[in-house]
């Protein structure tokens, strides 16, 4: 083998690795990215049933109530429409009616959204800001999106 | 007063800084000694001023001092000293302050240290170095000011956020920030030698160890992140692929890369652009980092506060310095001449794999931090790329690398015999294909998927310490030889041994958690039994207890083991801190060998308590590994051959001996 084979074989072997590379990156980011909705957007354009999204607005006042001591369903709402949405474990701490919210999971056949993991904020001032920016928009809720009171 | 005093002196860092920036590199054009050794004093200054803002900043937290903004915005008069210091830096303000201090230690260290390096490149780097610092004093002074009076003072504070309100905070940032800002040395040599047109291997000398300094506190901060986030969250993960966990991994995966081909640019001549680059874009990555995280287009921990026009200043920054360094590179690299050649299979070689991957693995990080991002700016949707897309890149991808690990160091320069290196590693193969027999067979539970990561992470542990037994020639030569033959070893072989073998003990406790943990969750009333890898906790009680700034419902479990022993307690509780009456839940943890178990309580209904267990095999073996990785860094960092100078300074005891 010359020099010059040698180099198009150490090229093509780093090429084939890139390619299968960008191969995985492409086919991760078809099926493994999840789109936010919110309530309006559920009912404007149906998500079917097994496809993974992530679900915010605010947590429903007086919608929360506790099935079994692990199972516990709540509405998630935009102001105009909400959405049923069923979680079983240990809810974030911050968790609260009336309060931002993202749940991720998927719709069961019956149309009640199963969430796998439920995200609050982390600190009191601190709405999830796809949440804010909706909520901004629509003018169910106006504040600050900061941790600060600035 | 003295936070006034702490202003001042840091606008007149920022003086310091914009006459650090120009004047050597003045000098350095106009071929003038006296311009050039400006930078020295100067950059030593900077960071004496800098640190006096910072003290006057933590004395204001030390004492309570309301009358700063940021100090009644992030503290509270009852938290516990530990947490009032570290409050200085719990916040956005405080955090980029640190950042500075941190830039401006970077650049006394090459100040003092560097007065071996060539004049012109010395004064070049200094340079650099005071370029950024200016552009990041100035976006502390116009946009992130720490200094703020707020005027009446109000009485108390509005406390940390409890999370944040932990040891962690003591050590994490500074760690992270060490290993990120670090990394601009090597950038700084790296534009120095491109504004110079010139380079050679003894530029690959000093900056190499720079980077290994910077990647060992990396390490060390992104492990006590993950080891924070996973005991202080309560979820028990420890690690969420969350952009600004990326974020901080990008850095460390371009500069792992950097490290590697910065020896083969030492040894060799060979790959010089290419580790040029490789700094540039380290560093880059890390500025990206502290974008993503002070910007706050991202929703994290992290984000501590939003301000539009703190985003669009660090952007600017960011554009300046990597288009900047790019464009240099582009007008540059060509003039840098290309070096000794080498066959695919040789350690250069293996060194080119090491970094193709590697780089390959930052680039689909980066991918999948940026891609969110890119789309709701294009679109307006709102899209989540998570764990599942990065453990089918990242994971595959990152494989074939660590199967590879300890081929390298087996390899010889120039041309390598991979079959006689294969026979060196047969004893590492036959240890792990047993390991692996041996999980399949007699551990319950244990996967295809978690045996073959054992195997892998013991493949990695003797693979990489087979290097040193065959250097030192054990079991053919006499003990007093192997003994002579391991203390003649550079210490830098050790140094890559250990940091491989690290990587090894991480596998095997990644390997571990995520395929045999045991998690369940339950609703438990007095005296009720939940049992977890063979442990058993029969919940006792919650008991209300009182802290110095929170009160607490705390739950408490007797421990009874696998064997019917009793263990003790172990006990989570439920935190509401009093100022900004905000709960957190503490979990309890207890250690068995490298396992834990680990209990996280929800909320108390009517039917009883929620509690969440987890039993975690092998699980710190994780931070373990990135413990033993920083070691085996900081062994190699030890070596003689990196003490910049040493072999000049010999050489002219040498020849004064002669004279």
């Amino acid at each position: 083998m010359t020099r010059k084979q040698k180099r198009a074989i150490v090229i093509a072997a780093g090429m084939c690795f890139l390619a299968l590379a960008a191969g995985l990156t492409l086919v991760a980011l078809g099926q493994q990215t999840s789109y936010f909705y919110m309530p309006a957007d559920v009912l404007a354009n149906p998500v079917q049933a097994g496809e993974r999204i992530r679900l915010g607005g605010l947590v429903e006042d007086g919608s929360v109530e506790r099935i079994d001591g692990t199972t516990v369903r709540f509405s998630v709402t935009d102001g105009q429409h909400s959405i049923k949405v069923g979680y079983t474990g240990i809810l974030p701490d911050l968790f609260r009616e009336g309060q931002g919210v993202v749940a991720e999971g998927t719709f069961g056949a019956d149309g009640t959204f199963v969430a796998d993991s439920v995200l609050a904020k982390h600190d009191e001032n601190y709405m999830p800001r796809e949440v804010a920016d909706r909520l901004k928009e629509s003018g169910v809720w106006e504040g600050q999106e900061g941790g600060s009171d600035k | 007063m003295t936070v006034e005093l702490g202003h001042f002196a840091l606008v007149l860092a920022l003086a310091l800084s914009i006459v650090q920036a120009v004047v050597p590199l003045a000098g350095a054009r106009l071929e003038s000694t006296q311009l050039m050794r400006v930078g020295e004093p100067v950059a030593v200054a900077g960071f004496l001023l800098v640190a006096a803002a910072f003290a006057t900043l933590v004395h204001g937290y030390v004492t309570s001092d309301f009358s700063i903004l940021n100090v009644w915005e992030n503290s509270h008069s009852a938290q516990p000293l530990l947490y009032k210091i570290t409050g200085t830096w719990g916040n956005h303000e405080g955090s980029m302050l640190l950042w500075v201090q941190i830039l401006t230690f970077f650049s006394a260290l090459v100040a003092v240290f560097g007065r071996n390096l060539p004049p012109s490149l010395r004064a070049n780097v200094l340079s650099v170095q005071g370029m950024v610092g200016t552009a990041f004093l100035l976006f502390i002074l116009f946009t992130s000011n720490p200094f703020t009076r707020l005027v009446p003072a109000p009485f108390e504070g509005k406390d940390l956020n409890p999370l944040l309100q932990d040891i962690g905070l003591a050590l994490h940032p500074p760690l992270l920030y060490l290993g990120y800002v670090g990394f601009s040395v090597a950038f700084s040599f790296a534009a120095a030698a491109l504004i110079e047109g010139r380079i050679d291997a003894a530029w690959a000398r000093w900056v190499r160890p720079w980077t290994l300094m910077a990647w060992a506190f990396l390490t060390g901060g992104i492990a006590m992140g993950s080891y924070w986030a996973y005991y202080e969250l309560g979820w028990g993960g420890f690690w969420f692929w969350d952009p600004v966990e990326n974020a901080s991994l990008m850095p460390w995966l371009a500069g792992t890369a950097l490290l590697h081909s910065a020896i083969v640019m030492e040894k060799r001549s060979a790959l010089k652009i290419w580790t040029v680059l490789l700094a540039i874009l380290t560093f880059s990555l890390s500025l990206v980092g502290t974008f993503l995280v002070r910007s706050g287009v991202l929703t994290s921990v992290h984000a501590f506060a939003t301000d539009p026009t703190r985003g669009v200043f660090i952007l600017a920054i960011l554009m300046i310095f990597i288009g900047g360094s790019l464009a240099l590179f582009a007008l540059r690299a060509s003039s840098l001449t290309a070096g000794g050649l080498f066959h695919p299979i040789s350690r250069e070689g293996s060194l080119v794999l090491n970094n193709l991957i590697l780089s390959t693995c930052t680039a689909t990080v980066l991918v999948g931090t940026l891609y969110p991002l890119l789309i709701e700016a294009l679109t307006a949707e709102k899209i989540s790329v998570g764990a599942p897309f990065f453990n089918l890149t990242f994971i595959p991808l990152a494989i074939p690398l660590l199967i590879a690990v300890p081929f390298g160091p087996q390899l010889a320069w120039k041309r390598g015999d991979l079959l006689a290196a294969a026979q060196r590693l047969f004893a590492a193969f036959a240890i792990s294909a047993a390991v692996i027999i041996g999980v399949l067979f007699f551990v319950d539970r244990a996967s295809t998927v978690a045996a073959l990561g054992i195997g892998l992470g013991f493949w990695l542990i003797f693979g990489s310490l087979t290097d040193i037994v065959f250097k030192a020639g054990v079991g053919k030569a006499s003990p007093g030889v192997v003994f002579s033959r391991l203390k003649g070893l550079p210490l830098s072989v050790f140094g890559t041994a250990v940091a491989h073998a690290g990587i090894g003990l991480t596998v095997i406790g990644l390997s571990c958690v995520t395929t045999m943990q045991v998690e369940c969750i339950t609703v438990m009333k007095p005296n009720d039994v939940v049992e977890a890898g063979g442990y058993t906790m029969r919940f006792r009680e919650i008991a209300a207890l009182k802290g110095p700034n929170f009160g607490e419902d705390r739950a408490v479990f007797d421990l009874t083991g696998p064997d019917g022993r009793r263990l003790g307690e172990i006990a989570s509780s439920k935190r509401i801190y009093t100022a900004r009456a905000m709960p957190t839940t503490e979990a309890g943890i207890r250690t068995f060998g490298f396992s834990q178990l680990y209990v996280s309580i929800g909320d108390a209904t009517e039917s009883g308590l929620v509690v969440h267990a987890w039993w975690k095999p092998q699980v710190t073996l994780i931070w373990w590994g990135a413990v033993v990785m920083m070691f085996g860094g900081f062994l190699s960092l030890c070596d003689r051959r990196l003490r910049v100078g040493v072999p000049t300074r010999r050489k002219a005891a040498l020849q004064a001996a002669k004279g």
